[in-house]
């Protein structure tokens, strides 16, 4: 077990759900696949998914929802 | 009462034209702003900026509480909402009034009446405006739908009553089409929005969008002329044009006179814009809606006109009554604007903020670029992706076609991608040379056109930050 980072692909708002009325897409502890989403970058009023990159489990976020992130800042830390 | 301090509750190329346009009329200018646009060409131009919070629109060009204070520290005496934002918040506009400060644009009533569909239609209605045939208010059940579209013909649009931005919409071409569809688009709307409520609307297919300019004083209403925003993107305008190449004489006599009728109906005071769809195989036309502010496209008109709206609508807010008559309102030559995003046309227009690392703007008799840009700004994420608008004026639409292709030329935005190939093609295409096109034209356009959109040469030193 390795601990690594999942980095934001974009600079822009960082959400955790796909709706403000709807759950997180992932929680601290999730256990996560490549090619799941884990949220949103809304950049310039348009929304880009975030995927994990990476299988492992989630150990925390490191960017709240509606943060504004920058290209390359890390959002999550995942152990793989 | 006569302003002498003038906030700007907005940002990018909007807050510059405000600054100016208040400058040259002796006013000072207070900019807020959000963490994002610290370095903004706003905030370097106006006489005072404040922080009004952190990059989040929600948190800083929406936040009322923050703005009003600021307006209340900095001691302006009037509020210019710009468009988008707080401009249409009828809310807002009666907390700037209940503060003491003018809100330069309507009064909340005039606000909050036209932006609730169903009142608009009505007044619509009542003035004698034509609207698109449709059903009047919300449709609960699939027989009362029914019944409407035996009236309307077909085809129709059913629109969910709590969608927007074109969510939930569904076309019916035959009866038997719109049995099928209207239980599917109720399931949708319910299951999407938790409201069921339906709209049906008469499809008007190869429609124009045009729309009029007006100024009132809450006492009188003139008309600039129109505009025609037929070239349109996921329902963005991408190019605008004074006059409309498709109206004929009598039909643009109608239809601005008809929009004198609605503004003065509900004692309009201020700029704004009523937006009509229109049949040029039919010469029909039907309103959509009014919006209660200055509009991106708005200096298309002033080129063919004279009259700069930003300037007359800060005047009428500060109360002096209109001081141009309908009769001295001309239209001499022709304009049109292209609107520059941050987006690349190449990649499905790709948002892409970051440094403009070169700059150059074309100018010129008849060529006026109102942006946001200076050398070294760093275009930033959370907003939209507009960084300005090249506009034209020349004696005839050939020539300011030409002027546009010459002006685009020399402009060069260096370090990030942005519209203007589109603008360049677009430009050079014989139906836009024509004006045959309406407002389902571009996207098709975009598809049969991406390989030469693709082939476009990138702005030099392109460094894209997504």
């Amino acid at each position: 077990m390795a601990t690594q980072q999942i980095f934001s692909p974009l600079p822009g708002i960082f959400y955790r759900k796909p709706a403000p009325d709807k759950p997180v897409y992932k929680d601290d502890g999730d256990v996560v696949a490549e090619s799941d989403t884990i949220g949103l970058i809304e950049v310039m009023k348009s929304f880009n998914e975030v995927k994990a990159g990476i299988a492992g489990k989630i150990v925390r976020f490191l960017a709240e929802n509606e943060d504004a992130v920058m290209a390359g800042q890390p959002i999550a830390e995942i152990d793989v | 009462m006569a302003i002498k301090k003038l906030l700007i509750a907005n940002r990018g190329e909007i807050a510059v034209r405000i600054i100016r346009a208040a400058r040259d009329l002796g006013i000072a200018t207070v900019q807020v702003y959000s963490k994002a646009d610290k370095d903004s060409l706003a905030v370097r131009l106006a006489d005072e900026a404040i922080d009004i919070g952190p990059p989040q629109a929600s948190k800083s060009y929406l936040n009322q509480a923050a703005i009003l204070a600021a307006a209340q520290n900095s001691r302006a005496d009037a509020i210019h909402p710009g468009y988008g934002f707080l401009a249409e918040n009828a809310e807002f506009a009666a907390a700037v009034e209940a503060a003491g400060l003018v809100f330069v644009g309507p009064t909340a009533q005039s606000i909050r009446l036209m932006g609730d569909k169903v009142a608009a239609r009505e007044a619509a209605a009542s003035a004698g405006v034509p609207t698109v045939p449709g059903s009047q208010g919300r449709l609960e059940s699939a027989e009362a739908a029914f019944a409407l579209v035996e009236t309307t013909g077909f085809p129709v649009m059913i629109k969910a009553a709590a969608g927007g931005g074109g969510r939930g919409i569904r076309i019916a071409r035959s009866a038997e089409e719109f049995h099928h569809l209207m239980p599917q688009a109720q399931a949708e709307a319910l299951a999407a929005f938790g409201d069921g409520g339906l709209y049906v609307e008469k499809l008007i297919e190869g429609a124009r969008h045009i729309e009029v300019q007006v100024l009132g004083d809450g006492r009188d209403v003139i008309h600039c002329f129109e505009r025609e925003c037929s070239l349109q993107r996921r329902r963005q305008k991408v190019w605008e044009e004074a006059p409309s190449p498709s109206l004929t004489q009598a039909v643009r006599e109608k239809l601005c006179t008809s929009a004198v009728a609605l503004a003065k109906a509900v004692n309009y005071r201020g700029a704004g814009t009523l937006e009509y769809l229109y049949d040029d195989r039919t010469g029909e036309f039907y309103f959509l809606e009014m919006n209660t502010r200055i509009q991106v496209e708005h200096p298309v008109t002033e080129m063919v006109t004279g009259i700069d709206l930003v300037r007359e609508m800060i005047r009428i807010a500060g109360g002096e009554p209109l001081r141009i008559r309908q009769d001295e309102v001309r239209v001499g030559g022709h304009s049109i604007e292209v609107r520059i995003n941050a987006e690349d046309p190449a990649r499905n227009f790709l948002p892409n903020p970051g440094t403009v690392s070169g700059l150059s703007v074309p100018s010129g008799d008849g060529v006026r670029f109102d942006s946001m840009l200076y050398q070294g700004y760093t275009v930033p994420p959370f907003y939209d992706s507009l960084l300005g608008k090249l506009i034209v004026h020349d004696r005839d639409r050939p020539s300011a076609i030409r002027k546009l292709e010459r002006a685009l030329a020399e402009l060069s935005v260096e370090g990030i991608f942005t519209t203007k190939p589109l603008h360049q093609a677009l430009a050079r295409d014989a139906d836009v040379q024509a004006g045959r096109f309406h407002t389902a034209w571009l996207e098709p356009w975009l598809e049969s056109h991406a390989a030469t959109l693709a082939t476009a040469p990138p702005p030099s030193l392109a460094k894209v930050t997504s």
